[in-house]
């Protein structure tokens, strides 16, 4: 039933066994101790799973770790310091309970390498598929946009 | 003064200190019952109603027994083995741990299949049967009043509230509590006036949703049970697990680390019983985690009705205020009849009414429980008496700010319990509104198919009394510094604003304090984490601690003759010889209260007013009846500001969630009490798409004198006025007047073309 997938995780070979039914926030959690991608909504709606697969930010709740064989997997836990985007979530106070954080600081990075200098509707836009029950919304467009400009500036 | 000199060296207080666990947070690393896996830990899976009422005829769980890998199947049957009379509840002990011999509404939990694998677990669940003697069943709030539907057989109050005894064994009703209060008399004043006005507004149920769903993890050995919770109340749940299992409090240990959002969800006993019972029937760690689906049949926002009349002078003075306010509890009591109290008496709004009669029903019917959600009751009452207030306003031609300047309840003067208003800035919190709208100035409506409509709302809250908060301050031998509480920090920032008033009063950075999280062997008493109690009562107990950690300190000084400059450090080392000791201070606060007589009439109702308002421009599309808030402007009376970043998020995050009510939000129920969309693909809450054009947070300068360095409560206060203001602007709009939230497109459509 199980068998044995290869995959990057954070920069690092890493191998696991995985059943076909499970997903890859599960195997992450289970295998690999990592919290930070988190079942919510568990239908790929809320964001709070996200994870991203080959540099694509996919749902983790719905997405099949074997199909993770071969690819390079990145979660919030990756890097050993802060980068510009959760520093400026910190500077402009873009959280509170913090249970979304994760998935809006890896979308975010993924928005920012597509549009280095996003406007408000195009933050509002990319990030419209992350939920934030504080509502911290206003908090994130501005630490968004701190994080462009910190990008450019470092 | 003695604060200005300390604020001066180390302003710790009124200081937007970056949250404690900034970095645990943006790098996933913060700690979660969610996160939580204890070796042989068992996953259970609930086996749920199909039916809204109805006796319980026959389980069968054979099937889901015969599945490899399950563990066990538990159901009413064995939970009493554990716990012979196993019904829990704040208000009533009418909830059982698993269904016994009824069921009262659809989705309520009957038997839970425990298996090492969570999905063998689900897997086995949907092999359990059940089979139930259908009996009627009552849904509407008000006709729960008088139907013969009866939700309990007895009623069960727990006790703890005097004026609930009255319903003990009372059967054949669904009236849970009936709060009434009476000044003077507003049927003779109403007769005497020269206009009267009667409106009937209605709210709708919805849900929290906070994103980490509710979970609870027991673990239990032949003595002693630990249970690592996602609550707001683990002295509560401490209570009333020993009082389930007939053992000492010293037995149970709750375990709280942060939380992925509360809002009221995470209150009382919600899982923490079930999974106790569980552990101690299998000898293994038991942990339960709801999906988003299933939190929508464990706790909810009371729906409600509210009559509203009013007497009112030709000038525009209302002279009497008659309520009746109907609140759907479904079919367990949780908070309710405390909200129906505690909110009941602000009926009638922030105005100063000389007659004033209410009468609030908590009512059991056949659907989920309701509890408290970020307003404790508040956010509907508010929704009535600022639309009636305009409603009045706009027929008598009187322009809707000034007619509630002529009737606003001012510093000083008597509340409808009799209580004199103190530290309340309604007065200040509606001018500055008003003015932040630019009410004075000329407003362009369009004429077009977009027309634009601004509306205004202020609305006030009671902090619930009588309520304790005990705290410990440790001073370690470095001159560090260690809090002790059990307030439980749900995103409010409550572990940061705690370390604020310890390093305030001894002048030390806040960063250098930590604030150990709650665990009942550990942190003491707290009343719970609610009703934007914490900063005001746990903040007074964290002074305290603090100031009798400071007072040890400065003691020892003297009596090893050193200066009161020396460091900390310096202390400790002459003390004991090297680097050894700490001092630690302890706080017990719990304010003056005195309880309401036959008539709901008080000199003491409560130890602080919240007061805020709401300032709302929007454009209806008169083709789509779509609504957008262009501009979005909350004001509160929070006293002084421990921490003023984190004021104006809470204001903000308060006012949005509270858009989303107003707005869309709605479980709904089809006529066999079935919830249709339980899941947020059909139950949308707030997104970036959602947010208003311009959103203006502000707390007006104010003192709560009573409150640690003047701060009290903000968690609700952006909540109260977002709905009628939402209302005010959309009659202002298009000339239409609803008074049924939410406010959706299909809503506000239909009642321009009628």
């Amino acid at each position: 039933m199980r068998r044995a997938i290869q995959f990057r995780l954070n920069g690092e070979s890493v191998e696991a066994q995985v059943a076909p039914h499970e997903t890859l926030v599960e195997v992450l959690r289970e295998e690999f101790g990592l919290f930070g991608a988190r079942e919510s909504c568990g239908q790929g709606l809320c964001g709070c799973c996200t994870v991203l697969v080959n540099g694509t930010a996919v749902s983790g709740c719905l997405y099949l770790a074997a199909l993770a064989q071969g690819a390079h997997v990145q979660t919030v836990e990756g890097g050993t310091e802060l980068d510009a985007v959760q520093e400026a979530f910190i500077e402009r106070a873009a959280f509170q309970c913090g249970f979304c954080t994760p998935g809006f600081v890896l979308m975010t990075r993924q928005l920012l390498d597509e549009i280095p200098d996003p406007s408000e509707d195009d933050i509002r836009h990319y990030l419209s598929g992350n939920l934030c029950r504080c509502a911290a919304y206003p908090e994130i467009i501005e630490a968004v946009k701190l994080a462009a400009v910190k990008r450019r500036t470092k | 003064m003695k604060r200005a000199t300390q604020a001066a060296e180390t302003p710790q207080v009124g200081r937007s200190v970056p949250r404690l666990e900034s970095w645990l947070k943006v790098t996933g690393r913060a700690e979660y019952v969610h996160n939580l896996r204890l070796p042989g830990m068992l996953y259970g899976k609930i086996f749920r109603s199909t039916v809204a009422h109805g006796r319980i005829k026959r389980i069968d769980v054979s099937a889901a027994r015969a599945v490899a890998g399950v563990h066990s199947v538990v159901t009413a049957a064995e939970v009493k083995t554990v716990v012979p009379d196993p019904y829990y509840g704040p208000a009533f002990h009418d909830q059982p741990v698993l269904a016994v011999d009824k069921v009262r509404y659809v989705g309520e939990p009957v038997a839970v299949v425990l298996a090492s694998d969570p999905h063998v677990a689900e897997e086995a669940v949907h092999l359990i049967s059940a089979e139930y003697e259908e009996l009627p069943a009552v849904y509407d709030e008000v006709e729960a009043m008088t139907s013969k539907a009866i939700v309990h057989d007895a009623l069960r109050p727990a006790g703890t509230f005097p004026d609930l005894k009255h319903l003990k064994g009372k059967t054949n009703t669904n009236i849970a509590l009936d709060f009434r209060l009476r000044r003077g008399d507003a049927a003779k004043a109403m007769k005497g006036a020269e206009r009267v006005f009667e409106h009937r507004f209605r709210t709708q149920q919805v849900m929290h949703t906070p994103l980490e769903p509710l979970v609870s993890v027991a673990e239990s050995t032949d003595s002693s049970i630990t249970i690592h919770t996602a609550s707001q109340s683990p002295s509560f749940v401490r209570i009333e697990i020993a009082r389930l299992l007939g053992w000492p409090e010293n037995r149970v240990r709750v375990r709280v680390p942060f939380l992925g959002g509360g809002f009221g969800a995470k209150l009382y006993i919600k899982l923490e019983a079930l999974v106790a019972v569980l552990s101690l029937l299998v000898h293994r760690p038991v942990k339960i985690s709801l999906t988003m689906e299933e939190q929508f049949f464990t706790i909810t926002k009371h729906a409600s009705t509210f009559r509203i009349k009013s007497g009112v002078t030709r000038d525009g003075r209302v002279v009497a205020r008659d309520c009746e306010v109907w609140w759907n509890g479904g079919a367990y009591a949780d908070i309710g009849p405390r909200v129906t109290q505690k909110s009941g008496f602000t009926a009638p709004g922030p105005y100063d009414i000389q007659d004033v009669s209410i009468d609030s029903y908590a009512l059991y019917t056949n659907l989920p429980p309701a509890g408290a959600l970020r307003g404790f009751g508040i956010p509907q009452l508010v929704w009535a008496y600022e639309s009636h207030t305009d409603m009045i306003a706009r027929e008598l031609g009187i322009d809707p700010v000034e007619f509630r300047r002529r009737n606003l309840l001012r510093e000083g003067r008597p509340q409808a319990t009799g209580t004199v208003m103190r530290d309340a800035a309604i007065e200040k919190v509606l001018e500055r509104t008003a003015s932040l709208l630019d009410w004075d100035k000329p407003f362009e409506r369009g004429t077009g198919v977009v027309r634009r409509g601004r509306g205004i709302a202020i609305g006030f809250k009671a902090c619930i009394s009588n309520t304790t908060s005990l705290a410990a301050v440790s001073v370690n031998a470095d001159g560090s510094c260690t809090v002790y509480t059990s307030t439980v920090d749900m995103g409010q920032g409550s572990d940061t604003a705690m370390a604020q008033i310890a390093g305030e009063v001894l002048q030390i950075p806040t960063e250098a304090v930590t604030v150990v999280h709650s665990d009942t062997d550990v942190t003491p008493f707290d009343m719970a984490t609610l009703g934007s109690r914490s900063l005001f009562h746990s903040g007074n107990a964290v002074k305290l601690a603090a100031e009798d950690a400071r007072d040890q300190l400065a003691k020892l000084k003297r009596e090893l003759g050193l200066p009161a400059e020396t460091p900390v450090a310096d202390v400790f080392r002459k003390k004991y010889g090297m680097r050894a000791g700490s001092v630690t201070g302890v706080g017990n606060f719990i304010p003056p209260y005195t309880p309401p007589d036959e008539n709901g009439q008080t000199e003491n109702a409560t130890p602080f007013w919240m007061v805020g308002a709401t300032g709302v421009e929007l454009e209806v599309d008169t083709e789509t009846g779509r609504v957008r808030i262009t501009r979005l402007i909350n004001v509160a009376d929070v006293g002084t500001p421990i921490n003023p970043r984190i004021v104006e998020t809470q204001l903000s995050g308060g006012a949005i969630m509270q858009l989303g009510f107003t707005l869309f939000e709605k479980m709904l129920f089809d006529g066999e009490g079935q919830l249709r969309n339980a899941s947020l693909a059909e139950y949308k809450i707030p997104g970036l798409l959602d947010l208003p054009g311009e959103i203006v947070n502000e707390a007006v300068v104010a003192e709560q004198r009573s409150g640690p360095f003047g701060a009290k409560g903000v968690g609700e206060t952006a909540t109260f006025g977002v709905s009628p203001a939402v209302a005010n602007a959309i009659h202002d709009a298009i000339g239409v007047r609803l008074t049924e939230l939410p406010m959706n497109p299909e809503a506000v459509y239909s009642a321009f073309k009628r």
